[in-house]
This record gives C-alpha cells, sequence and structure tokens, in this order.
C-alpha cells in the first residue's frame, strides 16, 4: 500500500526525523490560507499523487509570494499530471502540501527495503540526492553506499557512520544525520514498511538535517496491525477494478491487450498471460480468483473482465486440485449468463472432475470453446478475437 | 528414495483443529501410508483431545516427544504462523512445512534471523519450506500439504516450483506422458522463505532415484538465478527451466507478495537467460515442459 508524501512526513516527523513545516490541503484558498500561516518569504506547493517524477511533470513550483501560491496551487488542483510512473493518461491531483522553503545546502538519498537474498533489511544512502536513483544504481553504482542490517540487531552506530560517511554527509551534520538515520530503521520496522525513501535529503546551512520528500510503501499483509497506516489510504489512487476486485478476494491487475484471463494460482495465472502472449495477441489482465472460487467469484470476475472495453475474448484457464472442475464450470456457465456474454470463451480445465467439468460447459447450449493445453487454450482464443 | 520425506516420516501438524487444517489434514491422510504418518496435532487448548485419530498434544516439544515425530505442517492463521514456525524450529525438527498465506514481512525476517542464529550458536537446524507453498510430495508414499494426490505418479523425475498450481501444471504434464515424480516441492510465493530453488536442486542432484528435474521459477527476486548458477558448476542432470512473468509489468505485484519486478536482472526474460546459459533447456510455453523433459532423457 502507498501514501501520499504528506502522509510520509507525518509518519517520519512521528518518529522524531525533521521534516519542513506543512500543510496539506484541497482548495486553492486553503494553498493561500497555508502559506499565510506558515510565513515566510519562500514557499513550495507541490502535488499529492502518489506516483513519483512529480517536479518534472510540472506538479511541484516554488512560489515567492502569495499570488504565486495562488497561482501555482490553482494550476496544479485539478490538472491530469503525468510522470514517468502514471502512464500517458496522468494522475489527477486532488491534494497539494504546502510547505515553508528551504535552505539546502545538499542533496541525499537515503532509503530502507528488504533484501530478499541476505533476508535483512538494507539501507542505502548516497551523494547524489535529488536524481532518479535507478539511474545512478545504472550508471555510477559506486556512488551508493549500502549496508545490511539485521533486523535482531537493528541499525548499529558503526553501520549508521558508515552510511553517514558513506553519503559524504557534511562533517557538521553527520551526528545528526545518524540519529535520522536511526530513527528512519525504527520508522520502518515499526510501520512494517517495504520501502522508505528519503529524496532528497539535505542539510541546511546550520547543518540542519531535513527529510524534504518521504516515499513509502507497505506490506500489504502486515495492515491488519497497522491501523493509522490504512487510514491513509486513498482509493482515489488506486485502480477502481482493482479495488472492486479485492472486495471478492480477487487479486486483478489490468494491462494493455485484449484477451482477458481468469485463472486459479497467480503463477499458473502468470503462465497464461506468457501463453497468450506466446500465441500472438496480449493479455487484458492478471486475474487470479484463488484457491476457492465459488460462482458468486468467478460472476465477479467475469464482470470486472468485461468492464474492460478493449477485452474481445476470454480465457479461463482453471487447474482443479482442490477446487473442483464441475463447481468452475458452473460458475462459469452461471456467470457466461448472468453478464449475456458476448465475446468468445475458451475453457481450459483440469485435474479433479475435469470430465464432469466439460460436460456441464458443453451441456449449457452456450458457445464455449473447450481446450485440453494452456497452448491449445491461447490458440483457440487468439484465432476467435482475430 | 525421494528428498526430505518418505512413507516413514512422523508429522506434526500444527493448526490441526482450524478450518483449513481440519480439510487437509484429511485429505493427507487419505493418501498413500498418510494414516501412518500424520502423528500428532498441535493446540494448546485442546490437549488430550483428538480429531480424525491424531492426538492433540499442547506443544510442538510436547508432540515431538511423545510420537518421535520430526516434520511438522503448519496451518496456522497468518498473525500467529511465524511463532508457529518458531516452535518448530525450537522443538529442533528436521523440516517444518508452512502454508500459510499472508504471513507478514517483518514476522519472517525476524523467525528466519532467529533460526539462523540458532544454527549459528551451534543449534539444531531445522529446515523450513515455505511460507505461502502448496507443501510437498513423495507420490504413493506421503502427501504433507494442500496439492491434489491424485494427478501424481511414483517416479523418477524431480518438480520444484515457487507457484503452486504451476506445480501442478508440470506434474499433471508428467503423469500424462507416463513419467512419475519422485518427489515435487512448492517452495511458496513470499520474499523471505526458507528452502530456496538452489537448496531444492541440490537435493534432487544428490537423490539416486531422480534422474531429471523440471525447475519453475518466476519474475521477482534472485534466487532461479542463484541456483542456476550453481546448476552449471554442480548438477549431474537434465533440467527444464520456466519462468512465469514475461508479461508482468514492472513495479506490480502479481498475486504473490515475491512476483515484483524491481531491478533490470529480475525479469521473466533475465531469468530465462541466465538458465539458459547455465545449460538448462528453457521454454517460453509452459504447455511444453513435460514434452522437452521426456526428449532429454
Amino acid at each position: 500500500m502507498k501514501i501520499h508524501e504528506y502522509q510520509g512526513k507525518q509518519i517520519l516527523k512521528k518518529f522524531g526525523v525533521t521534516v519542513p513545516r506543512g500543510i496539506h490541503c484541497t482548495t486553492v484558498e486553503d494553498a493561500v490560507k497555508a502559506a499565510e500561516t506558515l510565513g515566510g518569504k519562500v514557499w513550495v506547493v507541490k502535488a499529492q499523487i502518489h506516483a513519483g517524477g512529480r517536479g518534472k511533470g510540472g506538479g511541484v513550483k516554488v512560489a515567492t509570494s502569495l499570488e504565486k501560491v495562488r497561482e501555482y496551487a490553482s494550476q496544479i488542483l485539478g490538472m491530469q499530471l503525468i510522470t514517468h510512473q502514471t502512464g500517458p493518461e496522468g494522475q489527477k491531483v486532488r491534494h497539494l502540501l504546502i510547505e515553508e522553503g528551504a535552505d539546502i545546502q545538499h542533496e541525499y538519498y537515503v532509503a530502507a527495503l528488504t533484501d530478499r537474498a541476505t533476508q535483512s533489511v538494507a539501507m542505502m544512502a548516497s551523494y547524489e540526492g535529488g536524481m532518479d536513483i535507478e539511474e545512478v544504481a545504472h550508471k555510477t553504482p559506486e556512488k551508493i553506499v549500502k549496508v545490511f542490517i539485521n533486523p535482531l540487531v537493528g541499525l548499529t552506530d558503526e553501520q549508521a557512520l558508515t552510511l553517514a560517511k558513506g553519503m559524504g554527509m557534511n562533517e557538521a551534520s553527520i551526528p545528526q544525520c545518524i540519529d535520522t538515520l536511526k530513527k528512519l530503521y525504527t520508522c520502518y520496522m515499526e510501520t512494517d514498511a517495504s520501502l522508505a525513501e528519503i529524496n532528497p535529503l539535505i542539510h541546511e546551512a546550520d547543518g540542519t538535517v531535513k527529510a524534504l520528500d518521504a516515499k513509502f510503501n507497505f506490506d500489504s499483509n502486515a495492515l491488519f496491525r497497522q491501523p493509522e497506516i490504512v487510514a491513509m489510504r486513498d482509493l482515489d489512487e488506486e485502480d477502481a477494478d482493482e479495488i472492486e476486485a479485492s472486495k471478492f478476494d480477487l487479486a486483478y491487475i489490468s494491462l494493455d491487450g485484449n484477451i482477458g484471463c481468469l485463472v486459479n494460482g497467480a503463477g499458473l495465472a502468470m503462465a497464461t498471460m506468457d501463453t497468450i502472449k506466446l500465441f500472438g495477441a496480449e493479455p487484458a489482465n492478471f486475474l487470479d480468483v484463488g484457491g476457492g472460487a465459488t460462482t458468486e467469484k468467478v460472476t465477479e470476475a467475469f464482470k470486472i473482465m468485461l468492464k474492460n472495453p478493449k477485452v474481445k475474448g476470454i480465457l479461463v484457464n482453471i487447474f482443479g486440485g482442490i477446487m473442483k472442475c464441475d463447481t468452475i464450470a458452473t460458475g462459469v456457465v452461471a456467470a457466461a449468463k448472468e453478464v449475456n456474454l458476448s465475446v468468445p470463451l475458451v475453457v481450459r480445465m483440469k485435474g479433479t472432475n475435469e470430465d464432469l467439468g466439460k460436460k456441464i460447459l458443453k451441456d449449457s447450449g452456450l458457445p464455449i470453446i473447450s481446450a485440453d493445453s494452456m497452448a491449445e487454450a491461447a490458440t483457440q482464443i487468439v484465432a476467435a478475437v482475430k | 528414495m525421494s528428498i526430505l520425506i518418505n512413507k516413514n516420516t512422523k508429522i506434526i501438524t500444527q493448526g490441526i483443529t482450524g478450518k483449513t487444517g481440519q480439510f487437509h489434514t484429511e485429505k493427507c491422510q487419505e493418501y498413500a501410508n498418510g494414516k501412518e504418518c500424520f502423528v500428532a496435532g498441535v493446540n494448546p487448548k485442546k490437549a488430550g483431545e483428538s480429531i480424525f485419530n491424531i492426538p492433540i498434544y499442547a506443544s510442538v516439544k510436547e508432540a515431538a516427544a511423545e510420537t518421535g515425530a520430526t516434520v511438522s505442517v503448519i496451518y496456522v492463521p497468518p498473525a500467529g504462523a511465524a511463532a508457529a514456525i518458531w516452535e518448530a524450529v525450537e522443538a529442533d525438527l528436521d523440516l517444518a512445512i508452512c502454508i500459510t498465506e499472508g504471513i507478514p514481512v517483518r514476522d519472517m525476517l525476524m523467525v528466519r534471523n532467529k533460526m539462523k542464529e540458532k544454527e549459528a550458536k551451534g543449534g539444531k537446524k531445522t529446515l523450513l519450506l515455505g511460507p505461502n507453498c502448496p507443501g510437498l510430495i513423495t507420490p504413493d508414499e506421503v502427501k504433507i500439504g494442500i496439492m491434489p494426490g491424485h494427478i501424481h505418479r511414483k517416479g523418477r523425475i524431480g518438480v520444484v516450483s515457487r507457484s503452486g498450481t504451476l506445480t501442478y501444471e508440470a506434474v499433471g504434464q508428467l503423469t500424462e506422458l507416463g513419467l512419475g515424480q519422485s518427489s515435487a516441492v512448492g517452495i511458496g510465493g513470499d520474499p523471505i522463505n526458507g528452502l530456496k530453488h538452489i537448496d531444492v536442486m541440490k537435493m534432487f542432484n544428490d537423490d539416486p532415484d531422480t534422474d531429471a528435474v523440471i525447475m519453475i521459477g518466476e519474475i521477482g527476486g534472485p534466487d532461479e538465478a542463484e541456483a542456476a548458477q550453481w546448476c552449471k558448476a554442480n548438477m549431474k542432470k537434465p533440467i527444464v527451466g520456466f519462468i512465469a512473468g514475461v508479461t508482468a509489468p514492472a513495479g506490480k505485484r502479481m498475486g504473490h507478495a515475491g512476483a515484483l519486478i524491481s531491478g533490470g536482472a529480475d525479469t521473466a526474460d533475465a531469468k530465462l537467460a541466465i538458465m539458459e546459459e547455465c545449460g538448462f533447456k528453457v521454454t517460453k510455453n509452459p504447455s511444453e515442459m513435460a514434452k522437452l523433459l521426456k526428449a532429454m532423457l
């Protein structure tokens, strides 16, 4: 689960990390009022969307007067902000963060994330803050310093010093930097984050270390014990169909192709998508109905797939284990009838009660095409939509 | 022979009284030597009772001491599952198989590091399979987990995969071509887990009753590449490899928490290239995994 920058900064602040003073708002009037309340002569008007790359897309502006705050806030609020992470249609800006200006002496990069290979928490830092870190990692990996933290021990003084020195932190700011890194680590663990990134982390002329941005991802498996994080969820930023699917315990992700697919199991679902591509078409979605599919779930899955106007055909691929093929067949028939299915449907079923399932499909009177293998199913559906 | 488990394995079920635990325990008992193999259940509140003629004990330690069991299977719900794994480790079992899906990553990080710390101090090493996995099966001997038993046949092909249904797909294809399996192992779809591809490949390599292996992976993480490098230098048996997720977009979690592309090296194409370079017969068509393997025997 992702959150906005202003929420990320609230979390950082709660854990003792220094952040600029700022106010979250949703109207131009409130933005101007926020700037007045903050005082000073320089403000930053920042679009709040979940995607990164906001600055380049025109979603972050520095204002030197209240008039400019008004001007920028009216420009940014409601705009379709396009960044390299939003896709070509962009994301509508509904929230702003108005912040006091910062006295930036240098921009650094810091992040914490879970490392699969070492089964530890990796913390990385770099002198090259403010830039796209993936580019830095690719072109000049020696400019990124990394430590691996044993969660039973936590971030040690030695590791924190390695990071602070390794990122070339301003000498006078090193003690505060170490303190910030430790707080960031505590924050990462206690909130069940899967990514916590500060880009940039800065030092100011008086040596103060400050987080000018905050990006968090949280482990969805742990949300049950993180009610404060769940309360920060912004459904406007998420795909409506994916939210709808999750209500029925369906894992759904929309893609760009024209063949909808409904599969049990994440690995088999990906393999089915890959097979569709191999035989010359593109999948319209990833959809895992999970282990306990009922008629209701299958019907909902069909409805969600068919909401996508690009879908010209559907491939159902079920390996019946605990879930029996006849149960799925009954669900598919009921769903096809309920939604008045008008696109070609290919069903491939294997495993428990396979023959019974095929008979139910055949006897339904619906024009369902049956296939024995994934490859055959993909060939059939690709031919049917051409 | 087989890997990890056989018809003489004695098994404890943690979470035996829950809905999932009950359902699958019954299926596992019905399969091959299951009645002899599943010897104990654990639930502190129901100690002294029994279910499906399996006695329930208050703790894993007590269950192991009373029955001589060396393996446990865990169906405990996500919030308590990491603690259940640790209980099995503290009881010095040989192997804990965690079926539970949805365990917080932080809990897995903690328990995996506690396991490593125990081993480093000279304590007994307990292997962990999973979490979020279907379990494993040695056909016609014993099935521990949620896979459909009837699709398997006894034989000499090993199968290892992160995905449950994709394991069944490979097994189903093998059985249709008349090729049985020595063992089929699901290592699970979570980012922080126990046994990895490389560990299972080593076991298949050492197993005199395994002739060849189908290794199935997914996008995300370095595990398949690591296994491939090991196989290049050490594996004496033919391998067919498949990686799911050629069409998966970066930055999207494809169902499994572990199936998420983060860098450039963990895409399906990158992994397939490494596996091919390491001597695997790789395919982009998952329908022909068994056919390709048969041609190599």
